[in-house]
């Protein structure tokens, strides 16, 4: 590396800029500027094919509220708006302070720095925090992607033998014991850096455990209300099938009479759907015993698992997804606030902090859309 | 021209040869040296290593499956279990073929080594992130060698639902390998965009761009958009399988169809990311060898930009056959015809860069003529696939197999040895035997040729692709294709020796073996690690009127006018702007 440097060097002697390579400088680029843009330009590239990744979960979500609307709003009241709201609130906050703690860098105020870092930090363990809460929750209930589903509306919260919510806090009460040994190991040696780095990654690693809170006091005033609600809806989403039946009907009807005029594409057409009807109506999709049924057989209709399923599988692949990029952003954040600590950054090389707060935005940006399309559709 | 003697009193511009301390395979010793190198000559090294070992083994694969085909009831796979080796056979053949060699092969080994001494730059944008796309890939690879141990795969390479989610094979290793190769795809593609954007030294405009960067710019600009969809579709795969999320299994009321659309939303932009370098590569070695310049140069730039947008409009023709309605077929159909406006403008230019050149026929330029010949076949035969009359008849036989093979290994595979040949002086600092070379070129274009057109005779008369056995009215045309393999596979062998011979044995290259004006010929064979002490002079890359052939040195040399060089520019005194 050393000789790559000093062959970097010698080059630009030419130029006669004898500080042209700053130690933040990597040796392939001419100017601070362009390492900038390129870093910019990578990022936002980057975040294209994030949008991208999760563009393939909208594209499915689309698919099937618009195949089985009444599944979507049905199953939208077991998500808890309340904890919704306060999560998009969280997010909200946590961009500011990202936005904030990327001004800081470049006006080389460090202290601010840090301590906007941890803020955004604190923000994304509250988020986690709360995001358990329904996780568990929900677990407990089965209310679970289709293969795992067993949520029984007779019986909505079944004896449960795991603790899901101590499985989740175990990997955290871990991290933030491991914090707390180091700052109190900084504290012993009297380290500085190290007491610097620690106490803000240590109220940080605290805030999941007030997320956990703030889940449950909100959680337990609502969930009563939530299972409340559910019989009075899914009545409309029988009316709501029954039409759809009829047009599919109808369309069959249009069909028939197109395949009297001996066009073989649309008779071969009629019977596959006939076919795909027999099926579907055997084993698949039993909306014939939906119509003939009474309202007593109506919670099953759209809490089955392969209604409700799939609508709880959708769900917990793009939170889940979503939760992940948080975790990654997670441990962007602390590479940065140890860099901050070290006084890393200045007017001249701040382009990290801005790399990584384009990112959280985005990860931001996608639980906005998230948020209405789960939790605000019915 | 380069035939003439050089113009005496007019200076004389050659690099020389490198020194041990500058050669970049030379500079530093050890092993870890190359495994934590950041030089992207070196990583293209790696690269190219690798991707030669996945061609390699599913090379033989291939030799497996063909040798099995030559008898009517199988010959080489036998017992009760003879049909499922037969699918895991051809199953691993394409997934290492396409996620292992094909798309890395042009962009990630060829380019990382030439992006950015074409563009005259030190290194790619991101060094770091260039090594941790070489180790993703050596990962995927790990992993589909895991798949290989466990119980194997036999989904295809398509991965197809609802076959893929109760099969017992291993397909979450495979769908795994899948994911962390296509993130390794994506970096590469996004270090290339930043590089060719924010790299280019003074002086190097987009239209003085070599073809072969606008043809990996295009490819990049694929490989970022329609790679996360790929990586979303196998997460929910996996997803799938372990925890039945019901989107595609249709057990759980999903959509296996939905699974179709969202794979060939990527899979086929995929098939341009595979020849679209190969685009470029023929590009360059057209031109050089014809030593004259390309023909229609903003034609073949700007050919490439619209193959790699319109690529994202035709996945359906995959799919005519799984059930959509009339009229998206249609328009599939009708988008599919408009890619071959810009393939056949490459084409035609590519004839025109020739007609009245000055052909060398050295081993890379008959590898790109057989190029041509290859995939005017292959994307011709595409036609006939993407009319929905014929493709109802040809859909699923041997016929798309042929098809895809032309374009395939007749483009891409072809295309990547002309390349190979083309830059191994640079690459290594060795000649290799012309002769040898050439004998290669030649075996590789009959034994291809052999291999695949009895092909498209049998998916015309109904032969079924996939199928372990067969009606014995096909066997002569079977036993013509397994024999074309074994010749395929001696040209192969001879190429390979002839470039290992030239490790060896081989004469030291000159700078400019063939008399190319791209910027890679004016560093030394190999170049040095820095790759330009500072920003080279970059004139138009097709301009070869100041390139002569030194009979003397057997070598082609710039030959600069001779004229006054103003005097260096003086240093500024230090902090002159002032300081703050």
């Amino acid at each position: 590396m050393s000789t790559i440097e000093a062959a970097a060097e010698n080059a630009h002697d030419a130029h006669g800029h004898d500080h042209d390579h700053p130690s933040f400088l990597a040796h392939h680029f001419d100017t601070p500027e362009q390492q900038f843009d390129s870093g910019k330009l990578g990022i936002w590239l980057f975040l294209v094919t994030e949008i991208l990744f999760f563009s393939g979960m909208f594209c499915a979500y689309a698919i099937f509220r618009m195949l089985r609307p009444d599944v979507f709003e049905g199953c939208s009241q077991f998500l808890n708006t309340k904890l919704g709201a306060i999560n998009t609130g969280v997010l909200l906050f946590s961009s500011l302070t990202m936005a904030w703690a990327v001004r800081c860098s470049q006006v080389k105020q460090d202290r601010g720095l840090v301590g906007m870092l941890a803020a955004t930090l604190s923000c994304a363990m509250i988020f986690l925090g709360v995001k358990a809460i329904e996780y568990s929750h929900k677990w407990e209930m089965g209310l679970l992607p289709a293969g795992l589903y067993f949520y029984d509306p007779a019986n909505p919260h079944p004896e449960s033998h795991t603790n899901y919510l101590f499985m989740i806090c175990l990997p955290f009460m871990i991290l933030l014991g491991g914090v707390v040994a180091w700052l109190v190991v900084s504290f012993a040696t009297k380290n500085k850096f190290h007491q610097q780095c620690a106490m803000p990654l240590t109220v940080a690693a605290a805030c999941f455990f007030v997320g956990i809170g703030l889940g449950m006091v909100l959680e337990s005033g609502d969930s009563e209300r939530a299972t409340d609600d559910h019989p009075t809806h899914v009545t409309e989403s029988i009316e709501q099938s029954e039409t759809m039946q009829l047009i599919s009907t109808g369309e069959n009807q249009v069909l028939e009479s197109l395949a009297t005029d001996s066009n073989t594409g649309i008779k071969s057409e009629l019977t596959a759907r006939q076919t795909q009807l027999e099926t579907a109506g055997s084993a698949i999709i039993q909306e014939g015993d939906e119509i003939a049924g009474a309202i007593i057989s109506v919670e099953e209709n759209v809490m089955t698992q392969r209604k409700a399923g799939v609508f709880f599988s959708i769900y917990y692949c793009m939170t889940g997804v979503h939760a992940i990029h948080i975790l990654v952003g997670i441990g962007f954040l602390v590479w940065l606030l140890v860099r901050a600590v070290r006084k890393d950054f200045n007017p001249q090389y701040f382009g990290p902090v801005d790399y990584v707060g384009l990112y959280w935005h985005l990860v931001d940006l996608i639980w906005i859309y998230l948020f209405p399309l789960l939790y605000l559709i019915r | 021209m380069s035939a003439g003697s050089i113009p005496s009193g007019d200076q004389i511009k050659d690099p020389g040869y490198p020194t041990a301390s500058e050669n970049y395979l030379t500079n530093s010793k050890g092993a870890l040296t190359w495994l934590l190198t950041l030089d992207h000559k070196r990583i293209g090294v790696m690269y190219l290593i690798g991707v030669m070992t996945a061609f390699f083994s599913a090379g033989l694969l291939a030799l497996l499956i063909r040798l099995h085909l030559f008898r009517p009831d199988g010959a080489v796979f036998t017992g009760p279990e003879a049909n499922n080796w037969y699918n895991q056979v051809f199953t691993l053949h394409g997934a290492i073929m396409v996620f292992l060699f094909i798309i890395p092969s042009i962009p990630a080994a060829l380019g990382n080594f030439l992006v950015p001494v074409m563009l005259g730059a030190k290194d790619v944008a991101f060094p770091r992130l260039n090594l941790s796309s070489f180790y993703l890939w050596v990962f995927g690879a790990i992993f589909f060698v895991g798949a290989l141990m466990a119980s194997g795969l036999d989904t295809g390479w398509t991965f197809y639902t609802p076959y893929s989610t109760t099969t017992d094979t291993s397909v979450i290793l495979a769908t795994s390998g899948a994911f962390i190769l296509g993130f390794s795809s994506i970096f590469t593609g996004l270090n290339f965009i930043v590089t060719i954007n924010t790299m280019r030294p003074p002086g190097m405009t987009w239209f003085r761009m070599p073809l072969f960067l606008w043809a990996t710019y295009a490819t990049s600009i694929i490989q970022v958009l329609a790679t996360p969809v790929l990586g979303i579709t196998l997460l929910l795969l996996i997803a799938e399988r372990v925890m039945h999320i019901g989107i595609f299994d249709p057990e759980f009321n999903g959509d296996p169809v939905t699974f179709q659309h969202f794979f060939w939303f990527y899979s086929h932009p995929a098939v341009y990311i595979m020849i679209l370098p190969a685009f470029g590569v023929i590009s360059d070695l057209i031109s050089v060898h014809s030593h004259k310049r390309i023909f229609g140069y903003r034609f073949i730039a700007y050919s490439s930009i619209a193959i790699a947008l319109l690529g994202f409009l035709v996945w359906g023709h995959h799919m005519f056959t799984a059930g959509m309605g009339p009229m998206t077929t249609i328009i599939f159909s009708a988008l599919t015809f408009t890619v071959s406006v810009p393939s056949a403008i490459k084409v035609f230019n590519w004839l025109a860069t020739m007609y009245k050149g000055s052909i060398s026929l050295t081993t890379p330029m008959c590898f790109a003529i057989s190029f041509i010949f290859l995939f005017t076949i292959g994307g011709l035969t595409g036609l006939h696939l993407g009319t929905l009359a014929t493709d109802m008849h040809l859909h699923d036989t041997y016929f798309v197999v042929a098809h895809f093979h032309y374009v395939m290994v007749g483009g891409t595979l072809v295309s990547f040895l002309g390349a190979l040949f083309h830059w191994w002086p640079k690459m290594f600092g060795k000649m290799y035997s012309e002769a040898g070379g050439r004998l290669a070129a030649v075996i590789i274009f009959l034994g291809f040729n052999l291999t695949f057109l009895p092909q498209f005779v049998l998916g015309s008369r109904g032969m079924p692709r996939r199928y372990a056995t067969y009606d014995p009215e096909f066997q002569t045309l079977h036993q013509v294709s397994t024999l074309g393999t074994l010749l395929l596979g001696v040209g192969l062998l001879v190429a390979l020796v002839v470039l290992l011979r030239s490790l060896f044995k081989g004469e030291r290259a000159p700078a400019n073996p063939w008399g190319g004006a791209t910027l890679e010929w004016q560093c030394t064979s190999p170049p040095p690690f820095y790759n330009f002490e500072r920003p080279p002079a970059v004139g138009d890359p097709y301009d070869f009127s100041d390139i002569f052939w030194d009979t003397e040195n057997e070598r082609y040399v710039t030959v600069e006018p001779d004229r006054k060089i103003a005097p260096a520019e003086q240093p500024e005194p230090a902090h002159a702007e002032g300081t703050h």
